[in-house]
């Protein structure tokens, strides 16, 4: 049974699974639940200033009678008193010494702010502190969130001030509305943060009421941008998260991976490009907190079959593998081949590749079923056909080199091979 | 014993209740159609009579496009909504679904479809409208399936429309002559009240063909005659004892059951039903449901050459009939001239026919079932004589096309079960669109 533990800058958790700052974690009441489950650690709801929310506050984007592919908010940090929360901290501290307990701030934008509240955070006893520099709504108006993580430079004076007071690890958290997260990342980095987390929400508009024609979610008549979460925001999730592994300066620092986890699979992946730990919210909001279980058992299992003893063997080992476009090798080729004895005959892949791709699939008349077969000449190994197929195994890419060695795109125009062959 | 009001009115509304119940939420039918693959040039819709666009139907109901998927089946079959009751669908659209290459549960298309169409029925949604008037008409004999089909078409392009029916009522087999679990009188009548709602068609009722109106009159008044007055005559079984009380056509039972109220249908302690088509299933369950003690089903041939569905048999089995294969009627015997045994031969399968299939050949050998009823449903007879003494040409009574939904006579189209002899609904229905599309090219 491989070892789940993790160790983030001393800060320990039974597992590498923490609830992301939000709804989840704003109460005792549910992180005491949580912790009952099984969760390695929270990142408690974002303190900071006094604010009060408004009703209703989510909505989301279902997808083919999926509920909840996508998933919005509008609600602000924390609304409860700081001394309610701070007392409940500790509590939760006391009760479950061996997780990992972060708390998550918001200062107003100004060192005496940012050091009270840390001085009073550190009195609890929690093990680290998350900066929140993404919150895309509400705070950001004031100049806080968002606002902060937007603009590298205001981030690294920030930054600056919190290392000046913090004794205990700080994470800062970065937004993704942005073109990149590496400017933002690079100085906080050089400004003192311990560790960083990405990604927080993306603004959105999930939706429009075509009855009312008023935006989700709805506020008496109005609706405002919200932060978008979910499974759908993985992808670029992960594409910002291998950003900040390849850059030299930010790869120094371990990360906290977020944005759509929901699977075990999806905790692996962000850890193969180099999150240590990885922070849920969605995936427990739909489900409850029950989900930690096949989130550790799902990631035990695959790291035995994968000879996987820690974490740590595993932690950024794709990171070398994501290149740049004029690096891929042109002599690579593969080409789709329809396994006949699986096929179905759904016509799936011939309708894409047909109207949107290379007309590479022949089509044999059949009554009810038509024959399909990939014309290899025509075949440019997109994979289209292979991700329409709804039948796992039934069409394979196959690898037909179009020569043995590696050569790149810049090799490829220098010695003048021919162009535009397909 | 043959006596009606066996049962209490709940009884009755139990046995006779929708036996493929649709879909309780619209959630419940979105689980199904998103299951949809949504498949190219699909099997289903190849599978489909009529053609209809199963893939788009469906699509448009995880859309929220009721009108649309609505608009979709009946573009391509105006009886939609019915067949989606009465189709033998297992071995048309969902037996070709390619879930069930997957060993998966087909799509179920017919509970799909009943909910789209059913949305349009109940909420008297217009999606077709009528051209200009073309100021041509056409006269159509019978208002069944094949009838009204065509009389949709016309009438959307523009042309006047005249049916002659010589029933009470429109709808044909579907209202006349199918099992009352399938479909109620009163969706037989909504359904024909949804098509006539276009506009431009007039049905007139108690006419019929040979009794109140002629070929050449309607040739001389029409632009075009439309025939699709159906199949008939129950087949007879020319066996000693067929005149004795208590011997009866299954077509007639079924037409009492649909016309007369569950309770004032006769039905015998013990009952056997001759054949195992559709019909034949249809009235063996529903003599059951109507509380005889015991229906047997005997058939000929045996069960790889049945005409009926496993699913159809399926039901009989569940009601509770007993089936006995290679058994035909010999004869029926009587008492004070009523029914009380039938003899039958036990048969064994021989050379094949015309059809195909293994003859049934008589061994000899024989035996006598006690029973006070005996229901013939060994198919239907077409008009010969109606036919015949139009001038039609015809082979034993199916009226013979020259291709395009035409007879012999010039102006004279025909369609359906009077030209195979009686299939499905929806045979009947693609039959109506070829003679309206002939009819449309004949007379512009």
């Amino acid at each position: 049974m491989a070892d789940l533990s993790t160790n983030f800058l001393g800060i320990k958790s039974p597992n590498p699974y923490w609830l992301a700052s939000a709804p989840p974690t704003d109460k005792k009441i549910n992180v005491l639940r949580a912790f009952e489950a099984g969760w390695g650690g929270v990142v408690w709801k974002t303190l900071g200033s006094q604010v009060k929310n408004v009703s209703s506050r989510y909505s989301a984007v279902n997808f083919n009678g999926t509920r909840v592919m996508g998933f919005n908010n509008i609600e602000l940090i924390s609304d409860r008193p700081l001394d309610i929360n701070l007392r409940e901290i500790k509590e939760c501290l006391k009760e479950f010494p061996d997780r990992a307990m972060i708390v998550s701030l918001m200062a107003d934008n100004d060192r005496k702010s940012w050091h009270e509240l840390i001085k009073k955070v550190e009195d609890t006893g929690a093990h680290g502190l998350e900066l929140n520099f993404g919150c895309p709504h509400g705070m950001t108006e004031r100049g806080m969130g968002a606002a902060v993580g937007q603009d590298p430079e205001i981030a690294r004076m920030v930054v600056e001030w919190v290392m000046e007071a913090a004794t205990i690890p700080v994470i800062t958290k970065l937004t993704p509305n942005v073109h990149s997260v590496v400017p933002t990342g690079k100085a906080v980095v050089e400004a003192g943060t311990n560790a960083l987390s990405l990604i927080n929400t993306i603004q959105s508009v999930t939706g429009i009421d075509l009855d009312t024609f008023v935006p989700n979610p709805y506020v008496a008549g109005k609706s405002v941008f919200g932060g978008y979460c979910g499974p759908a925001v993985k992808p670029i999730a992960l594409k910002f998260l291998a950003t900040i592994s390849q850059n030299e300066t930010t790869r120094k620092v371990p990360i906290s991976g977020i944005g759509g986890i929901s699977t075990w699979k999806d905790a692996a992946e962000f850890m193969l490009l180099g999150s240590t730990s990885v922070q849920v919210c969605t995936a427990a909001m739909k489900h409850g907190f029950r989900i930690i279980e096949d989130l550790c058992e799902g990631l035990s299992n695959w790291m035995d079959e994968k000879g996987f003893a820690t974490i740590y063997d595993f932690i950024g080992k794709s990171v070398p593998t994501l290149t740049h476009w004029e690096d891929l090798d042109i002599n690579y080729h593969h080409i789709a081949k329809i396994d006949q004895d699986k096929c179905i005959h759904c016509g799936l892949c011939y309708i894409a590749c047909e109207d949107t791709s290379h007309q590479a699939i022949n089509l044999e008349y059949g009554k009810p079923y038509n024959t399909y077969t990939v014309k290899d000449a025509e075949c440019v190994g997109c994979n289209l056909c292979q991700l329409m197929c709804p039948v796992t195994g039934c069409i394979t890419m196959e690898e037909h080199r179009v020569a043995p060695e590696y050569i790149n795109w810049k090799d490829w125009q220098a010695k003048g091979l021919p162009l535009n062959d397909h | 014993m043959i006596q009606n009001n066996r049962l209490t009115k709940e009884q009755y509304g139990h046995n006779f209740s929708d036996i493929h119940p649709p879909f309780e939420t619209k959630d419940a039918a979105l689980v199904e159609a998103n299951r949809c693959l949504f498949c190219y040039d699909a099997p289903c819709m190849k599978s489909c009579p009529t053609g209809i666009d199963v893939p788009k139907f469906i699509k448009q109901i995880t859309t929220d496009n009721i009108k649309g998927s609505a608009h979709t089946i009946f573009q391509s079959n105006i009886m939609g909504a019915g067949c989606s009751k009465v189709c033998p669908v297992e071995k048309l659209c969902e037996g070709a679904c390619v879930y069930n290459l997957m060993e998966e549960e087909p799509i179920p298309i017919a509970k799909l479809q009943r909910y789209a169409t059913e949305k349009a029925l109940y909420n008297k949604w217009q999606l077709f409208k009528r051209k200009e008037p073309a100021g041509k008409k056409v006269a159509i004999v019978g208002a069944g399936p094949a009838g009204l089909s065509c009389a949709h078409v016309l009438s959307r392009e523009g042309i006047d429309v005249t049916i002659f029916e010589k029933e009470s009522q429109g709808g044909g087999l579907m209202t006349y002559g199918i099992a009352a679990y399938k479909v109620t009188p009163q969706f037989c009548k909504d359904e024909v009240d949804y098509i006539l709602s276009l506009g431009g068609i007039e049905i007139q009722y108690n006419k019929e063909l040979g009794k109140h109106i002629t070929l050449d009159e309607l040739r001389n008044e029409y632009d075009a005659v439309y025939l699709a007055f159906g199949v008939g005559l129950a087949r007879q079984l020319d066996i000693p004892g067929e005149e004795l009380e208590g011997v009866e056509d299954a077509i007639s039972f079924i037409y009492d059951i649909r016309s007369k109220g569950f309770d004032k249908v006769p039905v015998g302690d013990k009952v056997a039903v001759i054949g195992m088509g559709m019909t034949a299933i249809d009235a063996a369950t529903q003599a059951k449901r109507l509380g005889a003690k015991e229906v047997t089903m005997l058939y000929r041939r045996t069960k790889d050459e049945m005409p009926c569905t496993q699913e159809e048999l399926d039901i009989a089995m569940l009601d509770g009939c007993e089936i006995t294969w290679l058994a035909a009627p010999k004869e029926i015997l009587g008492k004070d001239g009523k029914v009380n045994a039938l003899v039958a031969s036990v048969m064994k399968l021989g050379e094949p026919d015309a059809s195909g299939r293994r003859s049934p050949v008589a061994t000899g050998e024989t035996f006598t079932l006690e029973v006070d009823m005996v229901i013939k449903a060994a198919g239907q007879m077409p008009f010969e004589k109606l036919v015949s003494a139009n001038g039609l040409q015809h082979k034993s009574g199916k009226i013979s096309l020259n291709g395009n939904a035409t007879t012999n006579l010039d102006g004279v189209f025909a369609g359906g079960d009077c030209v195979n002899g009686g299939k499905e609904v929806v045979d009947a229905v693609q039959a109506g669109k070829d003679g309206a599309a002939a009819i449309i090219n004949y007379i512009f």
